[in-house]
């Protein structure tokens, strides 16, 4: 499927800053089947290009705007051929070997009511992709999705005690547990092309290391495995680690953002 | 304490072993009203000079004087060269393994060290991966802590590889020696060990970034003035003659690091950093972070700034991956290691577990992510409930504890409140590697437990520095 | 140089400087409180507090002006940033977080005033003691000033460092002589009277001039000529036009600068120093020596905040 993304991000400050430190992870990571046709970021109009490979693998880049700023603008304009393979990561050149991801992190740290939700699906039966479905499909019954009833630094154990949350925070239940039952785990952040009627938005869901495939993806949030409509941008243990954008600013109140996000199936 | 005989390294109470002939020699001649003087003297150098470290818990005041003992412990030439071939064998296998954890890994694909127990370990920093490091250095300058227990007996107690400290104490304590006791050291043939600094900045210049073109503008970053180690960063700067920076003098723009200057800004090719890697960078590590540089690890990766130590070092310190190194050494360099291991259970590995538990009261039982002397169980000198708490977490966590044998420290003469009399020793040799080569100034930090009895040297629980003399030729 | 050590040298000068100038007030105070008269002795203390540029923060602790309290809040209060232990305090910080960029002297220097103040128990105010700890303040001044004086390259280091120290003194200078301005006679029939005479020459006093007064004027002590001593004399130490030529001097000398980020910073101390240069008594005290003063106060002020925007402070 050929996808045309088109996500801007707008950040206005309440009082300008005076200076804007921000690393972007918001380039393609290879593999997964996605073949990249075209993809910018733009900073202010400003074209920005990958400078390193961070150590999961991801491009990225930082920028400093120096102030004072009053907003900031981020567009990310892309063209992309995808496949649908079942989630089923298959061709990627990793940096770390998949026991790394069994490594807890402060956002997907255990708690008992993530320990018991893990343990409910102990249940082999139908082998490892059946089990992690059906783990899958617990997390989205006891994190109900809603939207802004969670911030970023929201964790795993808040999220599911708060019984719902975003895409984010489906992803970090899931991994939290599935590490919890042995799989390594790990954060994806990247575009969903959801509905016909166009309306879509960056997304984050999970991949689970399962012995005979290797990793494969699972979107809590939609209770399937990603398709030919996802494309994966950047990885790591948790969102901090694969955060499209991190920043760091001098002066200026309180944030806010404006997110337009536009995906559409290409010809 | 176990009931071996304890080595002392002057002989005491018996015959004066050949090293310590001239040391020896001076206490029977010096009498001890004068010793109390010219303690009282060093204490005025040091607290005027500002020697002082910062222990803030404790109340107090906030500045205060390590103890420094004024009789010099002594190591032969031979017995230096000894340990000097042992230490360059060691450092450069401990990088050579730092550098494979975070390439092919090809030591824990052979099975030689668990696998696990590098890649789950928290000093494994994933943003490594995959990055390559001028001469393939991480620990350029390691501090490896011996002890010593009979005439040709060291051994490693313990591997620091991120950001050894206490090297300037090692400078100083000599500059002090040699105010008070000029007439001695014209007695003496004793290596020189003032040239330190200059043998850090040559290391630190031997490690340029890829794109650092003529020669490398090398600084020194110091969390700051509240840092217990501040005045050793203040001194090494001085020193070298760098410039001492904090995280807010610096800037890093296009990926290039550079430090704000009254003329402006002005590009940085090596920093010889002294924070923990948490606080690099808040746009990967910790994001509260005060006290590094926005975007620091990316001008890092891109190749235009080299970091010493390297992020990621401490995957070589951690407790239980120093079991491994013997393993290393072998393993990387083809040959056998000349410096020993303590004996060492590895709590996770249930043969060891059950040998633990059972002798708890004679081992030292040590949390692995620890560090500094805390977390830790002196089976020998704990209370039932003590050992009781400890086989409790010893059963819950094995993975997070290893032990090891109460070692009978040697003793060097030490000057206390009732004369002379043993006190137990360790010792830090500095190791730097560069690009170049691996320089060792002789000698090291000698630390003394000034307790009686105490097996703690370090300088939070009481412990106190001496001079350290290599004798030449 | 690093910014932040050119910030700090210029800040370890200005602290030093102003405790060498809190101290001279407070003994001016005590020694015109002692001489006087009457039963007004508040006031003397009350111009101490005015010349120091505390009044507006004492008074927000304090609803009567005391010896005890002035001395307290000038000398050893550790809330009040301008008494001099926290001159001391500040002063020696900015040394550690610089002591790459001291020679070993001056640390020496430095530390040990601080480690002496340290020694010093302010629990016991008797005079004599204040005033040893008054003269002892004095000393270690003089003892920096030689330091540095003495031992410091001729570079950037140095020129920021008395930049410091003259900024400072220039503002001393100007709130020194304002203060008149402020202090109440006890009767407006008292101007040119016996009191008036003796808070002229207090100011003589507090800088140590009564000497060169003498030498370059002559006659009684008069309002006037006390002026121009302190304005327009450039063999004086303390006077603006002194301190001037030292500013100017150094911000022309600190090497290799961006011209547009510094220029502003230079325009001003040039032009503040030509018209101190050419400056004549009679025409400022026709228009005015408080508004004077104040206008000095104010652009030096502002040449402060732009020397720290032209090396990136």
């Amino acid at each position: 499927m050929h996808l045309t993304i088109h996500h801007g991000t707008l950040y206005r400050y309440g009082e300008a800053a005076n200076r804007v430190f921000q690393a972007l992870r918001l380039w393609p990571i290879p593999g997964g089947g996605q073949v990249i046709r075209d993809w910018r970021v733009e900073i202010d109009g400003r074209k920005l290009r990958p400078t390193c490979r961070d150590g999961f693998g991801n491009p990225a880049a930082t920028h400093v705007i120096d102030g004072p700023v009053a907003s900031l603008s981020i567009v990310v304009h892309a063209e992309v051929d995808t496949q649908d393979r079942h989630g089923v990561l298959g061709d990627a050149v990793e940096s770390l070997p998949p026991l790394f991801y069994l490594n807890s992190t402060e956002l997907t740290a255990i708690d008992p009511a993530l320990q018991a939700l893990a343990d409910a699906q102990r249940d082999t039966s139908g082998g490892e992709i059946a089990q992690l479905h059906r783990l899958c499909d617990s997390v989205r019954e006891r994190v109900e999705y809603r939207s802004d009833s969670t911030h970023v630094t929201t964790s795993a154990a808040e999220a599911l005690a708060h019984g719902a949350g975003v895409c984010q925070d489906h992803a970090h239940v899931l991994i939290a547990t599935a590490r919890a039952l042995g799989f390594p785990a790990r954060y994806v952040s990247g575009y969903l092309c959801a509905s016909a009627d166009g309306a879509a938005a960056s997304h984050a869901w999970a991949e689970i290391h399962v012995s005979k495939l290797g990793w494969v993806g699972f979107d809590a949030t939609n209770r399937i495995c990603p398709d030919e409509r996802y494309v994966r941008v950047a990885v790591g243990r948790d969102y901090r680690d694969a955060a499209p954008v991190r920043g760091v600013r001098h002066g200026g109140l309180a944030e806010t953002l404006e997110v337009r996000v536009r995906i559409g199936e290409g010809q | 304490m176990s009931d071996t005989a304890v080595f002392d390294e002057m002989g005491w109470p018996g015959e004066t072993r050949a090293p310590y002939a001239l040391v020896d020699a001076w206490l029977k001649s010096v009498p001890h009203e004068q010793l109390a003087l010219k303690r009282r003297e060093a204490e005025g150098l040091f607290r005027r000079i500002g020697i002082t470290f910062a222990v803030y818990s404790e109340g107090g005041d906030p500045e205060r004087l390590i103890p420094f003992d004024l009789i010099p412990r002594v190591l032969a030439q031979a017995e230096w060269q000894r340990l000097k071939l042992g230490l360059e064998q060691r450092v450069k296998a401990l990088n050579a393994f730092i550098h494979d954890v975070y390439h092919d890994r090809e030591i824990l694909r052979a099975g030689r060290v668990p696998e696990q127990l590098v890649i789950n370990n928290s000093q494994f920093r994933p943003e490594m991966a995959g990055f390559d490091l001028p001469g393939h250095i991480y620990s350029h300058i390691a501090g490896i802590d011996m002890v010593r227990t009979g005439p040709d007996q060291y051994y490693v107690l313990e591997d620091n590889c991120r950001t050894p400290s206490g090297v300037s104490y090692m400078v100083e304590n000599r500059e002090v020696m040699l105010r008070l006791f000029p007439d001695l050291f014209r007695r003496a043939s004793v290596a020189p060990v003032a040239h330190y600094p200059d043998e850090l900045l040559e290391t630190l210049r031997s490690v340029p970034p890829p794109n650092c073109r003529g020669e490398p503008t090398v600084v020194l970053l110091t969390p700051g003035i509240h840092n217990s180690a501040y005045y050793e960063h203040a001194f090494l700067a001085d020193e070298m003659g760098i410039e001492l920076v904090e995280g807010e003098d610096l800037l890093v723009q296009g990926d290039v690091c550079y430090m704000r200057t009254t003329r402006g800004l002005a590009r940085v090719d090596v920093i010889y950093r002294r924070i923990d890697d948490d606080y690099i960078d808040p746009l990967v590590f910790n994001p509260n972070s005060m006290l590094g540089v926005p975007g620091l690890y990316f001008a890092y990766r891109a190749g235009n700034v080299n970091l010493t130590n390297a992020i990621g070092a401490g995957i070589a310190d951690d407790k239980a991956v120093y079991i491994h190194v013997p393993e290393m050494v072998r393993f990387y360099l083809g040959e056998e290691p000349l410096l020993s291991n303590v004996p060492t259970w590895d709590c996770r590995l249930p043969e060891d577990l059950k040998y633990v538990l059972a002798h708890l009261d004679e081992l030292v039982v040590k949390a692995v992510h620890g560090s500094g002397g805390y977390g830790m169980l002196v089976g020998p000198h704990a209370t039932q409930a003590q050992l009781a708490e400890f086989a409790a977490l010893l059963r819950a966590r094995p993975h997070d504890y290893i032990a090891q044998p109460t070692l009978a420290l040697s003793t060097v003469p030490t000057f206390v409140e009732n004369g002379i009399a043993p006190r137990h020793v360790d010792l830090r040799p500095f190791v730097l590697s560069g690009g170049d080569r691996i320089r060792i100034v002789p000698g090291g930090l000698t630390r003394v437990a000034l307790r009686e009895g105490s097996l703690v040297v370090n300088s939070s629980q009481g412990g106190g520095t001496k001079d350290t003399w290599v004798l030449e030729g | 140089m690093l910014a932040r050590t050119a910030e700090s040298l210029f800040w370890l000068a200005r602290y030093l400087e102003r405790a060498d100038y809190v101290a001279r007030l407070l003994q001016g105070a005590a020694h015109m409180s002692a001489a006087r008269v009457d039963a007004d002795r508040s006031s003397e203390w009350e111009s101490a507090i005015i010349a120091a540029g505390c009044q507006p923060a004492f008074a927000a602790e304090h609803a009567q002006v005391s010896s005890a309290a002035v001395i307290h809040y000038l000398a050893f209060d550790t809330r009040n940033p301008s008494s001099i232990v926290s001159c001391i305090e500040t002063a020696r910080r900015n040394a550690r977080t610089v002591r790459t960029a001291l020679t070993a002297d001056l640390w020496d220097t430095v530390n040990t005033t601080w480690l002496e103040m340290r020694g010093f128990d302010p629990g016991q105010l008797d005079d004599d003691r204040v005033a040893a700890f008054l003269d002892w303040v004095k000393v270690r001044s003089r003892l920096f000033h030689g330091a540095y004086t003495s031992t410091m390259l001729r570079a950037d280091g140095f020129h920021f460092t008395r930049l410091g120290q003259f900024l400072e003194r220039a503002d001393n200078s100007a709130r020194l002589l304002d203060v008149k301005y402020h202090v109440r006679l006890p009767n407006p029939e008292d101007v040119g009277g016996l009191v008036d005479y003796y808070q002229w020459l207090a100011i003589l006093r507090v800088v140590g001039a009564r000497r060169a007064y003498r030498v370059l004027f002559k006659g009684q002590v008069t309002p006037i000529n006390v002026a121009e001593l302190m304005i327009l004399r450039p063999e004086f130490p303390r006077s603006l036009v002194f301190c001037f030529e030292q500013i100017t001097t150094q911000l022309d000398k600190i090497s290799g600068q961006d011209a547009q980020r510094t220029a502003e910073g230079k325009r001003l101390a040039h032009s503040l120093y030509a018209q101190l240069r050419f400056g004549r008594i009679d025409h400022i005290f026709g228009s005015g020596l408080h508004e004077y003063l104040t206008d000095v106060i104010e652009r030096n002020d502002e040449l402060g905040r732009e020397i720290a925007n032209g090396y990136l402070f």
